[in-house]
């Protein structure tokens, strides 16, 4: 079965049409490519599936569950952690408390989550995560106080805290230097392998050619092809969307 | 019968009034993202004005107002958006908010410190003789207000709707981050609607001063009066501001005599609370989305 | 909160050696000042720490104020009053929370504004109930058995034991999960959903707290007057409470102490001229959002990084946003 199955999706804003009738559908374990000129939807995919934005018609399943409509912190509990285009981080609290928010809503109830105070379990998953990705020093400084590289990388920590199925990554590498798109590279396939699931957009197509083994091609809110990076590579639609007209 | 139709015309009158501070209230969220919750004394200035100018200064009457409108757009308007807005509005809606509670306070009681606390009765600007029309009754003041409303809110609407700047207001309103790709100076912009903000209250103060007493606190009345409109009818579209200004004029004239006027303000709330909890974008609006 | 310990232990020994020595109307608007404390507390969680702005905080005290008053007129003991009125805080505060769900800003502004409007014209007008413009007067003090509160010093004390119990228990709650969540959806709500916080839950919690805090104080408030009446709980003295919170310090645990200070020391200095009072506290409010967004706290922080410049790390500090 699927982990995540997207059937028909679509998204109006006023009139205009962001999303009209996307389907497709992630297997447990892949690292799915999406690309697309700006202005195709696939951010609004995202927002669509993750809960930040109510589709205007369609469904999205994910572990065989309808998971269409659901609040965003609904869809977060049932295991799809996302990153942003534009990092969004709490900018006035710690790197560490970003990290342990993005943990704390996983177990337990409204109350216990007042009462129970220890924390050692969460503050042990975030240091470790830190420390894979690098910044563990930087753990009690403000996200605001981060370079651009470094909050990308702590929006990243995030969405891995709460141990998710699904990770929704959102132009990773945008505005990302060589080195640390390298680095960022050897994260993902390394995680990859540990049997993290990935969607990514990807403007980069070097990095998604090379990190993806299927990839979707979404243009004017509707999904124009799909396949290999190598068949994608050679899709005269593709060029067309990207250039033509 | 007859009274019914007369109470809904004086309800359209004072609610014409209050639909021009609506109205400007509105055109501020949009283009600025400001909650103005100084509308109130940004009409009572204005009226103290043309106390000054056409009661103690003794200014003929076309002079007092001109002379309103020109401190009231150069205090309320480009004062305000200089020393507060341009500041503030990089800090999100929040310290707006509070800046522009404090702002209130600080007119409302520096006209009770430095001028009076006492009201001051202003002439009738229209004459109030009774006029019949059949069995209903209404006087020149009440038709007066309604039209005087109706040219002002006809001159913005077209103003809006017929010039580039008036398109470029739109589009702001549409999506900032997008106007200001397009080209437009967002900044002057908002300076420009502060300024046609500025000129609506001085016209609402202008109509008003005769109908109520010129008194420092009315500010709170009428400020809450221009919310209720801009709720009810929509807080993105003018004609909201528009319909929601005679909506809260008559019921509450029509619930001072028939219910009571004890609970006068209440009822205008009433219908506040139902707009919010089943049309929370007003009778008249548009749904707001993050994009 | 290292830094807040010396000035805290010295508040507090300063509260409990004061009243020794003060005199009766002293000690009256060093009461009331823990009074707005509490208050205050209730609004900074709100508002300071889960960004949800609330005009309607002198209604929320209303409730309290006229539970126990009303209740002390048929013999009721006054906490049983004080619990009943938090609880009917607490509950309203919940009542309009749901639209703070659906809407933004101006809208919940709105919504709260309305309440404090719609619970000020119940007060006057529900005569049989709560006096109508005169009110409920010879509100009593509480009693237990042999002690009493009844003298103003006694009463002090009575004051400053649940200001401590607010203090400590508000304490908890910030520096708990759900602070935590309050900071988050504070900072970026559509983030804090994004990572699994239910903005319905907190937003919900955070404002029928702030409430409950506000019913607490109008509690206290009632007996420490002896009398209320509609005047005390319009939507001014809802904009004076938000005015309070904003000079202290929105966010910060030592705001509201600040705050309340500021607001009952400074008429006591302009006495006479109540105007000029709110003009300076007008003026004060601007040039605060102007220039001095984190509150006075924030010229705390600066004499604090001042004395320790040799070793100042940068320290986590919320601020309005």
């Amino acid at each position: 079965m699927a982990l995540l199955e997207i059937e028909k999706l679509t998204k109006h804003f006023f009139r205009l049409s962001a999303l009209s009738g996307v389907s497709l559908s992630v297997e447990p374990g892949e690292l799915l490519g999406v690309i697309g000129p700006n202005g195709s939807g696939k951010t609004t995919l995202f927002n669509c599936v993750t809960g930040v934005l109510p589709p205007s018609g369609g469904h999205v399943r994910f572990r065989g569950e309808d998971i269409t409509g659901r609040t965003a912190d609904a869809v977060y509990q049932r295991g799809i952690a996302r990153t942003f285009q534009l990092i969004q981080l709490f900018p006035e609290m710690t790197v560490l408390e970003n990290m342990l928010v993005a943990a704390q809503e996983k177990t337990g109830t409204l109350l216990s989550r007042l009462l129970r105070r220890e924390e050692t379990q969460e503050t042990a998953r975030a240091r470790e995560l830190l420390e894979f990705l690098g910044i563990a020093r930087l753990q009690d400084n403000l996200a605001s106080n981060l370079s651009y590289g470094q909050q990308k990388l702590l929006d990243f920590g995030m969405a891995l805290m709460s141990d998710p199925q699904l990770i929704l990554l959102d132009e990773p590498m945008a505005g990302v230097n060589p080195t640390m798109i390298k680095n960022l590279m050897g994260h993902i396939l390394e995680l990859n392998g540990r049997g993290y699931t990935f969607v990514v957009i990807e403007h980069n197509m070097e990095v998604v050619m090379s990190l993806c083994r299927r990839i979707i091609v979404l243009s004017q809110g509707e999904r124009i092809a799909e396949g290999t990076p190598a068949e994608i590579a050679d899709n005269p639609l593709v060029l067309d969307a990207y250039f033509g007209r | 019968m007859a009274d019914f139709v007369q109470l809904c015309i004086a309800g359209v009158s004072i609610g014409a009034i209050y639909a021009m501070a609506a109205i400007g209230f509105v055109l501020l969220w949009q283009t600025s993202n400001t909650i103005n919750f100084a509308q109130g004394e940004f009409v009572v200035l204005p009226a103290f004005a043309m106390v000054l100018f056409f009661v103690i200064l003794k200014f003929p009457f076309v002079a007092a107002m001109l002379a309103t409108v020109i401190v009231s757009t150069l205090l309320l308007g480009v004062g305000v958006k200089e020393l507060l807005v341009t500041r503030l509005l990089k800090m999100g809606v929040l310290p707006l908010v509070i800046a522009t509670i404090g702002l209130s306070l600080l007119i409302r009681y520096s006209l009770q410190q430095f001028w009076t606390p006492l009201a001051l009765p202003f002439p009738a600007i229209f004459s109030r003789e009774p006029i019949f029309l059949g069995t209903i009754v209404v006087s020149l003041e009440e038709i007066g207000n309604i039209l005087f409303a109706a040219v002002v809110i006809a001159l913005l609407q077209l103003f809006i709707t017929r010039t580039k700047l008036g398109w470029a207001m739109q589009a702001v309103a549409q999506n900032r981050a997008l106007a200001s790709v397009l080209g437009i100076n967002v900044a002057r912009l908002v300076t420009i609607t502060f300024v046609l903000n500025a000129a609506l209250t001085a016209m609402a103060a202008i109509l008003i001063a005769p109908v109520y007493l010129v008194k420092y606190d009315i500010g709170v009345g009428l400020g809450l009066k221009a919310f209720y409109a801009a709720i009810i009818g929509g807080f993105n579209q003018i004609r909201g501001a528009l319909l929601g200004g005679l909506l809260v004029g008559v019921v509450e004239t029509l619930s001072a005599a028939y219910i009571s006027s004890h609970f006068r303000d209440a009822f205008a709330l009433i219908i506040l609370i139902a707009v919010l909890l089943l049309k929370p974008e007003g009778i008249w609006g548009v749904k707001e989305e993050w994009a | 909160m290292a830094r807040a310990r010396w000035p805290l232990l010295a508040a507090l020994a300063l509260c409990l050696l004061l009243p020794l020595v003060l005199d009766q109307y002293k000690l009256y608007v060093l009461s009331l000042t823990l009074v707005y404390v509490i208050l205050a507390i209730g609004l900074n969680l709100t508002l300071g720490y889960a960004g949800q702005i609330s005009l309607c905080h002198a209604a929320f005290m209303a409730l309290g104020s006229y539970a126990v008053a009303i209740l002390g007129q048929h013999r009721v003991p006054f906490e049983v009053g004080l619990v009943l009125g938090v609880a009917l805080a607490f509950t309203w505060g919940l009542v309009l929370g749901f639209p703070a769900l659906k809407v933004k800003h101006h809208y919940l502004a709105m919504v709260t504004l309305g309440f404090n409007i719609i619970v000020f014209l119940v007060l006057r007008n529900w005569e049989s109930l709560t006096g109508g413009s005169f009110g409920i007067s010879n509100v009593a003090r509480p009693v237990w058995g042999p002690v009493s509160f009844k003298s103003d010093r006694a009463f002090y004390f009575y004051i400053l034991g649940w200001t401590a119990v607010v203090v400590a228990s508000a304490y908890w709650i910030l520096h708990s999960r759900w602070g935590r969540a309050f900071r988050a959806i504070r900072e970026n709500e559509m983030r804090a959903e994004v990572v699994g916080v239910s903005l319905r839950n907190y937003k919900l919690m955070a404002f029928a707290i702030g409430a409950a805090y506000a019913g607490t104080g109008g509690a206290l408030f009632a007996p420490l007057l002896g009398y209320i009446d509609p005047g005390a709980y319009t939507l001014d003295r809802s904009i004076q409470f938000l005015m309070m919170v904003v000079l202290g310090g929105l966010g910060r645990f030592e705001g509201p102490f600040i705050g309340a200070l500021v607001v009952t020391i400074l008429p006591e200095v302009l006495r006479g001229s109540e105007g000029l009072y709110l003009i300076i506290y007008a003026l004060a409010v601007i040039i605060m959002m102007l220039f001095m967004p984190k509150g006075l706290v924030g010229l705390w922080d600066l004499a604090w990084r001042f004395s320790r410049s040799r070793s100042s790390p940068s320290t986590s500090s919320a601020s309005l946003r």
